[in-house]
């Protein structure tokens, strides 16, 4: 009640008296060095008074010094010289101190502690220093610091604050900070007496996402005494929280969506090399890790270009991962055509020969490969709704490899060949495909692309040699999900089941989640043996 | 064809048969009745070890049956194995009584550590053990039903049967690993204190483990033989060779592979029960896929489709990772890797194979 009593009265001839004075944010270059200066020598004075208007005066010079002398002196950190009342910051050694000129920012070298005399405080100018120092911050050059200043001071505004944001709104250009201010204004005008200016204040708020918002409108329901006031609020707040709903919503089908991209990334070569040549390969998980190595090697030898290192670690970990795959290829796998159970156990001991050969050379601890600058931070698209980089980027990736895939099997010549091979080998051969050379490279194309996997996957979890066991068998799912030789199958079922993941998770819990998608996809798999898409003709037989 | 007949055909199972009977009776006298400074002791820790095999014989027995005769190669027998070692470790919970750390009369330590004010209804009846015994049977028989009845009926075979097990032990291993399930997180359940009245750290009660250990291995050799001369086995080998054409016969393939597949869940539960007491913890790791296929590479090693070399493969793998994770810890994995190549590329038949070969010329 009061609040309200105080503002409405106090509220015009402030505003009044604000407009007839220059806004401090005005002051600039030696005009502001030269207020500075006036307020530093009215700090020496012992009295309080004299220093709360010194106080006043530093805060309003704009000057960019203003902001550390003042957090200075709320440290208790600013001593005045005996002899000649210059003022200093000081470090204490002992009986000594070294000091450093406030003004000038120059080291002044060391002096007896008797030379210097502590510029003392009491509560009042501490809350008065407190308070101008988040005005510097609301004065502040940057938008960004602007913005955030607003938004703090959005979490406790008091009536004082209406006419700091008076001030602000008429100087400000930018338009975040401007909305920001807006909805600091409107809240003020939730708290006053006239209903009026309740209503007009919450036609204001309408949509507005912040969340000092809905707590606001939730206090005021519960207090509102006059009825229309407190049934717009009641539609204000529930237009709001529909809408906070539905961005949420968003947010989670961004989070599957990124799993999911992480599950095809990882499932894609698998895809093939299940899929197009039937050959179980259980150390696709390894290839991944392989990959995941190279990045890490190759930001060794480029530290100061972590991005270029990245986009260098892309081809790299592609032919370091390909060419792993043809060697195992034409050593063992070639050797067990027809016999999928043999190759299933042939692969795994290659997987646990990869893993150990790693873990002997790496050591067996986590390596940790940098992000670049450009794909950390998260893009903040409202109050509630924000998206990492890292994923959004990864999201990207994980479609052009599949698009860049699915152009090669079916544009390219090779591409050709390899469906021909998977089609119908021996027509294929009869019309003069070198099918072996053709199950040589469709392995590589697959392990490479679980290099390129292993790239990506760097970016957002630890490299360590147990990297690919983690996705082994969600990889299998995602594939026998989708259908088994069936690039879209693998798209679509690979998001499905990150989607599927993350809106089971709130309920649930995460490893919970994870069992029930194993759990379903083994029901899944009794009912439909050949996935989402099967495939169709001889060849899905 | 009665067993007796049908172990007069089956050498190597005779000769495997008698050395196991004979390490029964001779491993624990070494151990309990030979004094210390003789050359013919036998350690206990040494006879834990041996009993530790056994149970993996018997373990190998089950993949065996089925991959060996079927044609199923299961991924996730070591859920089978973990699910009876459980069983077993519930009953052991429960006889520590008041004296674990917290003297909880009721509550085993870890739920006490959890703030657990009451016993989860599945905890109830695994203080007697007749019904821990009948748990270690009934549950994986369950799950291996209620898999199998899905998988076999709707025809899921090879490959994707192999995933979908190696998929069912891997949920089963986040599942445990969860504080929640009330079995211990990933510390499991360890620091038991006697089985039946007799203290587990006495050398009389290890011997009766051993020797139990023993018994079962022989029984499950001769059950699984029985099964295997018997029609319904030469049904299970016909089913392994041309699947369909049995089924055109007439043959219930389902039922059939149903049926063995529950019969060598239960056996794996049963070694997994008497495999806890010995090594004295059991822990989520036994469901880790990687556990699962271990087990089979011994068969693999040893020869699949005969009974003695499923056994002979686990003791010799088994022997090979005891003596390297002491003296090469980095080359386990390398060989256990190398073991698993080499096999399938140049002995699909095992070990045994090689001295069949000569036994046929």
């Amino acid at each position: 009640m009061t609040i309200r009593f105080y503002l409405t009265r106090a509220w015009l001839p402030l505003l009044f008296l604000l407009l007839s004075v220059p806004p401090a944010i005005a002051v600039s270059g030696p005009a502001a060095e030269q207020q500075l200066q006036q307020g530093l020598a009215r700090l020496v004075h012992g009295n309080f008074q004299e220093k709360e208007a010194a106080i006043t005066q530093i805060a309003t010079s704009s000057d960019p010094k203003a902001k550390e002398i003042l957090e200075a002196l709320l440290a208790g950190k600013i001593y005045r010289l005996k002899k000649d009342n210059t003022l200093v910051y000081t470090a204490r050694k002992g009986a000594k101190a070294d000091i450093i000129g406030v003004l000038s920012g120059n080291a002044l070298g060391t002096v007896k502690k008797r030379a210097i005399k502590k510029i003392t405080i009491n509560n009042r100018l501490r809350g008065k220093l407190r308070g101008q120092l988040a005005l510097i911050d609301l004065h502040s050059s940057d938008p960004k610091q602007r913005l955030a200043a607003v938004n703090k001071l959005i979490k406790t505004l008091d009536p004082a604050s209406a006419i700091t944001l008076e001030t602000l709104l008429q100087t400000e250009k930018n338009t975040k900070v401007r909305e920001a201010l807006l909805t600091a204004r409107a809240i003020i005008g939730l708290r006053t007496d006239s209903g009026e200016r309740r209503l007009q204040a919450l036609e204001n708020l309408q949509g507005n996402l912040n969340p000092a918002v809905k707590n606001e409108l939730t206090s005021l329901i519960a207090a509102e005494k006059d009825k229309t006031v407190r049934l717009k609020a009641v539609a204000t707040l529930s237009s709001i929280e529909s809408e906070i709903a539905f961005y949420a919503l968003l947010e989670k089908i961004f989070f599957g969506l990124s799993l999911g991209s992480v599950l095809v990334l990882a499932a894609i070569g698998l895809a093939i090399t299940f899929g197009v040549i039937g050959v179980i390969n259980m150390a696709h998980g390894e290839l991944i890790m392989l990959g995941a190595y190279t990045t890490y090697v190759i930001q060794q030898f480029m530290p100061n270009s972590i991005g270029l290192a990245l986009f260098l670690a892309i081809p790299a970990a592609f032919i370091v991962s390909a060419l792993v795959g043809i060697l195992i290829e034409r050593t063992v796998i070639r050797f067990l055509y027809g016999r999928p159970l043999e190759t299933l156990l042939a692969t795994f001991g290659i997987s646990l020969i990869l893993q150990q050969s790693v873990r002997t050379i790496f050591s067996p601890l986590n390596r940790s490969v940098s992000t670049p600058a450009w794909m950390s931070g998260s893009l903040q698209l409202n109050p509630v709704l924000s998206l990492t980089t890292n994923r959004m980027t990864i999201l990207i990736f994980a479609l052009l490899v599949f698009a860049g895939l699915y152009i090669t099997l079916k544009k390219s010549s090779i591409g050709l060949q390899v469906r021909a091979v998977a089609q119908n080998r021996s027509m294929a051969r009869a019309m003069g495909v070198k099918a072996a050379r053709v199950d040589a490279l469709t392995f590589g194309l697959g392990s490479g692309i679980a290099g390129i996997a292993g790239v990506a996957l760097s970016q957002l979890t630890n490299v360590g040699p147990n990297l690919g066991q983690s996705y082994i068998i969600d990889s299998f799912m995602v594939v026998v999900f989708g259908g088994v030789g069936n690039l879209w199958g693998t798209l679509v079922g690979g998001l499905t089941l990150g989607v599927a993941n993350k809106f089971l998770e709130p309920w649930t819990g995460a490893v919970l989640a994870k069992i029930l998608i194993l759990v379903f996809i083994i029901l899944f798999i009794q009912k439909r043996p050949q996935g989402l898409f099967p495939q169709k003709g001889r060849a899905g037989a | 064809m009665t067993l007796f007949q049908a172990l007069k055909t089956d050498r190597g199972g005779m000769i495997t048969l008698t050395i196991i009977a004979l390490a029964t009776v001779v491993v624990p006298v070494c151990n309990l009745l030979v004094p210390e400074s003789n050359p013919f002791h036998v350690s206990t820790f040494t006879m834990a070890l041996l009993g530790k095999y056994l149970c993996y014989g018997l373990l190998a027995i089950g993949v065996d049956l089925v991959w060996g005769y079927l044609g199923i190669l299961s991924l996730g027998h070591g859920a089978f194995f973990a699910l009876g070692g459980y069983g077993m470790g519930m009953y052991l919970m429960r006889q520590i009584g008041s004296r674990g750390v917290y003297g909880n009369p009721l509550l085993p330590d870890f739920m006490v550590f959890l703030n657990w004010q009451q016993l989860p209804w599945f905890w109830h009846g695994f203080q007697w053990f007749w019904f821990a015994m009948l748990m270690v049977i009934l549950v994986p028989a369950l799950l291996a039903f209620v898999f199998g009845w899905f998988a076999f009926r709707s025809r899921v075979t090879g490959v994707y049967l192999s995933i979908m097990t190696q998929a069912l032990t891997y949920a089963l291993l986040l599942a445990f690993y969860r504080n929640e399930m009330g079995f211990g997180g990933n510390n499991g359940l360890t620091d038991f204190k006697d089985i039946l009245g007799f203290s587990l750290q006495a050398d009389t009660t290890r011997a009766g483990l051993f020797i139990a250990s023993g018994v079962a291995l022989m029984f499950g050799y001769l059950s699984c033989l029985y099964i295997t001369r018997s029609r319904l086995g030469r049904v299970c080998t016909a089913i392994r060779d041309q699947e369909d054409r049995v089924r055109f016969i007439g043959y219930r393939v389902e039922n059939v592979k149903l049926w063995i597949f529950t019969f060598s869940a239960v056996l794996a539960g049963i070694a997994g029960a008497l495999y806890v007491p010995q090594v004295g913890i059991i822990n989520p790791n036994e469901f880790s896929p990687l556990a699962s296929i271990e087990m089979v590479v011994w068969v693999a090693v040893g020869g699949r489709a005969t009974l003695y070399g499923a056994v002979a493969g686990a003791l010799l793998v088994n022997y090979a990772k005891s003596y390297l994770t002491v003296a090469m810890p980095d080359a386990w994995l390398f060989a256990l890797g190398a073991l698993f190549v080499l096999v399938t590329l140049f002995l699909p038949r095992g070990v045994t194979g090689l001295l069949r070969k000569k036994e046929v010329a």
